[in-house]
């Protein structure tokens, strides 16, 4: 029997298989799926924002790209996974509201992917397939047996990546 | 060193509670007029919330919400987002529009007058603010978005995420007869913009 396990806002989790990892109505935010392709060992990550040295207050490591992305590779790494198998998938960093100048702090969804793309590349972490950007919000759910992940919206559809 | 949500002490919050009571007074009348009926509220809450909760209180993170959403410049800048479940929105509009619609689906219309409805009670609130602290500010159009609340909220969630892991929420219940509006009122200053405004309080 396959468990559900929640990852709520600047939060992460890993499982075995056949467990599957749901994170519920992401924005501007980045869900960013870790998988072991051989022992199915899988990771989720829920950043909300870029780089953990542009903040002060950044004691919680799964609020950032950088510093969540490594520390749940780790986690995988002592759950049994090896980072050369390792692989991702990515969904999220919409725009949720839209400004004629859009500053720095509006796109907040487009930088977010960005670091992850950065982080991913720097810890040569392949990128497999990604769902980002856009307008709207997805509920996003991470197969541990299969390595798919499922994006649901509310008006642009459902798909696997 | 700026303050943070999280340091507000009892003080501090029971003028920010204010804010609301006076903003909420103000919004409530304009609306009042605007529609042309007799409209009560409930005393506001103001809550400061770890931002995990946040979408639970508005009904889960997939519960589809209005949110309008304004950026705030002049004396202090940041932004306002005022968010409603989907049944308070056709409450809304029916006042506005005298409409007895049932219907979840907004069309172009209808997503303006509510767009308008944000304005008012946007620009209530500010004013309120600008009174009481001589603070001067602009509100720019609103922006509307429908959609899950979870995704909703990672707008204000992150931008407050910078200063710390709290929001400050102020919730007001708008009652005309049987038809109740709960909305849920962000006010969101930037780092230095916070200081400011509790400094022109005299709280600081």
């Amino acid at each position: 029997m396959a468990d559900i396990i929640k990852v709520g806002m600047a939060d992460m989790n890993c499982v075995y298989p056949p467990n599957t990892l749901v994170t519920l109505g992401l924005g501007s935010c980045v869900g960013v799926c870790l998988y072991d392709r051989e022992t199915k060992v899988s990771g989720m990550v829920h950043v909300m924002l870029p780089y953990s040295h542009q903040i002060k207050n950044n004691s919680n490591l799964a609020k950032f790209a950088d510093t969540g992305i490594s520390k749940l590779l780790n986690d995988m790494i002592v759950m049994g996974a090896k980072k050369s198998r390792i692989i991702s998938k990515v969904a999220g960093g919409a725009q949720m509201f839209n400004f004629n100048d859009s500053s720095d702090i509006m796109r907040i969804g487009a930088r977010n992917v960005q670091a992850v793309k950065e982080t991913l590349k720097n810890l040569n972490i392949p990128l497999i397939s990604e769902d980002t950007g856009g307008s709207y919000g997805r509920t996003i759910e991470f197969y541990s047996e299969t390595g798919m992940l499922l994006v649901k919206t509310i008006g642009y559809g459902t798909k696997w990546i | 060193m700026a303050i943070s949500i999280n340091d507000l002490n009892s003080e501090q919050i029971d003028v920010l509670k204010e804010i609301g009571n006076i903003g909420a007074g103000n919004a409530i009348t304009a609306l009042s007029k605007m529609v042309s009926k007799r409209i009560d509220m409930n005393v506001p809450k103001v809550n400061i919330v770890e931002f995990k909760e946040v979408a639970e209180l508005v009904g889960g993170p997939e519960k589809i919400v209005s949110g309008i959403y304004f950026n705030v410049s002049g004396d202090i800048s940041g932004s306002i987002m005022f968010l409603m479940d989907n049944n308070s929105s056709r409450t809304l509009i029916n006042w506005l529009m005298s409409k007895n619609e049932t219907s979840m689906e907004f069309d172009e219309i209808e997503v303006s007058a509510l767009k308008e409805i944000g304005n008012i009670l946007a620009g209530s609130y500010l004013s309120s603010i600008s009174t009481l602290t001589g603070l001067k500010m602009t509100v720019s159009i609103p922006s509307l978005a429908i959609d899950m609340a979870g995704a909703i909220m990672s707008v204000p969630v992150i931008l407050f995420g910078q200063v710390g892991d709290h929001v400050l929420l102020i919730e007001t219940d708008f009652i005309e007869g049987l038809n109740r509006v709960k909305g849920n009122f962000f006010l969101i200053p930037d780092e230095k913009s916070f200081e400011i405004l509790l400094k022109s309080l005299g709280v600081i």
